[in-house]
Order: C-alpha cells, then structure tokens, then sequence
C-alpha cells in the first residue's frame, strides 16, 4: 500500500491531467477540494432558482439558466466524477460523442419550427 | 502494485495527445482504470444520448404545438401559510440531490482511505437522501395527477404535451435515482461487512459514486430545462 500513497503523493504535486500512472487504486484529492464544489453547487443552484424567483424573462433567462447549468455540470463532472485527473484518451471517448447530440438537437429545433408553421398555418390563422 | 505496467503491461505513459494516440494504439488496454470505471463510463454515455433523446423530444412538442405550454413556475408552486412560492419542492429536491452528491463525493474518499465505518455511514447516508428525493417526487406525480388533473394526454392548462414530457422524464429519472438507492445499499453492505478490504480495492464505491454523481447531473439539466424554461 506503501507504493499506491507514493503515487498519489506524485499525482498531487503535479497537478490536474497528471494521472499518467493510471492510478489503479483510484483516486484521492484532498476533502476541502470536495467541500468546495459542494459549496458552489448550492451557490448555482441558488442562482438558479432565483432566476425564476425573481422572474426574469426573454433572452436574460434564457443565457442565465443555460450558464449556471452548464458550470454546474461541469463541476459535477471535472472534480465529483474525476474526469479534470483522468487520462486525456478517457476524456475524450466520453465527452466528444455526446457532441454528436448537438446535431440531433438543432435539426429537432428546426424541425419543431416547421411543425409549428405548418399547424399554425393549416388550424389556427 | 502501483505501476500500471502491471495492469497494462506499458512502459511509462505519454502525455497530451500523444498520450491518445499511444493509449488507443493496438494490443495493449487502451484505459488504465480499473476495469468498473470505464465500463460505467460508458454505460452513463448511452444513458446521457437516452436523456438527451427525452429532452430533445420534449423540446420539439414544446417548439411544434400551437397551445400554450402550461407555466412550471405556476404549476410547481407551493402554498406555504398563503403565500404562493415557486418552484419551492423542486428547489428543496434539488438540494437534496446536490447533498447527496457531496455525501457520495466524501464516501468515495472515506473508502480509499480503508475508512470503512465513516464509508458505510456516508453511503447510507446518500441512499437514504436519494430515498428523500424520491419521496417528495411521489408527493409532486400525486399532486399533479390527483389535484391538477395533469395526464400523459391532456391537463387543464395548456398543450396536452406537458404531461407525457413530465411524466417521461421524470418517471426515468425517478427510476434511476431508486435503483441508485438499491445500488448504494448493496454496495455500503459490502463496505461494512469488508468485502472490500479483503478484494483490496476501493475501486468500486468510485463506481457507485459516478453513477450517483450522475444522477444528479441529469437533474441538473431536467432542472433547467422543464422546470426553469
């Protein structure tokens, strides 16, 4: 066990991206690292809610949900589910597929419009 | 036992990008994780295109239909002593859910650490938060369904596509927070009884843990896109 501390000891020194000797035991950053996301993710959800609380319309809305979503996931996933200490091969074989999902996501938007066009021309004008 | 030449019968790794290139380059394993973790990793990948699929179809009948779209600051609020407040259930569910998170985060740690009382005692603690959440979900579905008359086909306030969005998502998410809550129970029992001290690896509460982690990270997107859109 003596060799797994040694390790992690490297690994913390070196920073984020260094889990180049594939960690087999896993990993291990210090609690106050945790504490801290746990913090800000009560902070953004806070946030979040006061979006709606406050009644905030339009485009401001909109771009503040989306931002505090996106940094929410993201803490979620960089330091609660390791991904910032794992190899950039692992990273990549996880998070460039779902970007296919953009696509899907953009040609179903313009789809939604058309439907909506076609019906509102057809039984509501 | 901790060089990964072991497991993976490499040399030293490379860094960047020519660390992808190495690490996918043939006859060799490409990830140098235990063999749970990439495995999850790749399970929560179909499950994040399986979400995404609910969110984007829900986006579309939301975008398509001609009626409007019931308000979910108004449908989710709460009377608390006269006072409407919005969103309030969902806000409190959303804590419960981030708590949960931290209290798996901290297990996870607590796990490598061979701490095996304050391991058990974590991941309890997160099954019986999931619980919570789940809970406070049936008191939400029976409001709707009960009071508000809301039906996967149909509701009293607006576009009829509101109640098979909500119920499909969130009955999916419900789904797979209840099953987290199993998964934490059988695997905090195996923490306790020190199955894992005698296997000599932690690496599974990680496991556990990015599924749990997971969770909550598709509540954030419901979060904002159902309830907060």
């Amino acid at each position: 066990m003596n060799d797994v501390t040694a390790s992690e000891t490297v690994h913390e020194q070196k920073g984020p991206g260094t889990a180049a000797h594939g960690n087999t035991e896993g990993q291990q950053h210090p609690l106050g690292i945790y504490l801290w996301i746990w913090a800000l993710l009560f902070v953004f959800s806070t946030f979040s809610y006061l979006v709606d609380y406050f009644q905030l319309h339009g485009l401001l809305r909109w771009f503040l949900i989306i931002l505090f979503m996106l940094v929410k996931a993201g803490l979620i996933v960089a330091i609660f589910m390791h991904m910032r200490w794992e190899r950039l091969a692992l990273k990549f074989a996880i998070l460039i597929p779902p970007l296919a999902l953009l696509i899907l996501i953009g040609l179903m938007a313009i789809e939604g419009l058309h439907t909506f066009i076609t019906r509102w021309g057809a039984f509501v004008r | 036992m901790a060089q990964d030449a072991s497991i993976s019968g490499q040399p030293a790794a490379v860094e960047g990008l020519d660390g992808v290139v190495a690490d996918w380059s043939g006859d060799k394993q490409a990830f140098p994780v235990h063999w749970g973790k990439a495995m999850m990793w790749i399970f929560l990948l179909s499950d994040t295109f399986i979400f995404t699929c609910f969110l984007t179809s829900y986006m579309n009948v939301r975008i398509s239909t001609t009626a409007t779209w019931p308000d979910p600051s108004k449908v989710f609020e709460l009377d608390i002593a006269g006072h409407h407040i919005p969103l309030l259930l969902i806000a409190i569910m959303t804590m419960v859910l981030i708590t949960s998170s931290g209290t798996m985060a901290l297990a996870v740690n607590y796990g490598y650490r061979r701490d095996r009382a304050r391991t058990t005692a974590l991941m309890l603690a997160t099954a019986a938060l999931g619980a919570s959440f789940v809970s406070m979900q049936a008191f939400e579905w029976t409001k709707l369904i009960v009071h508000e008359g809301v039906r996967p086909w149909g509701n009293p306030m607006g576009a009829a596509q509101f109640g098979s969005a909500f119920f499909m998502i969130t009955g999916f998410h419900g789904l797979h927070v209840s099953a987290g809550v199993i998964y934490l129970c059988v695997i905090a029992r195996r923490v306790w009884t020190g199955f894992y001290d005698r296997k000599g690896s932690y690496a599974t509460v990680e496991v556990t843990g990015l599924y749990w982690h997971f969770v909550d990270l598709v509540w954030v997107f419901i979060f904002a896109f159902f309830y907060l859109w």
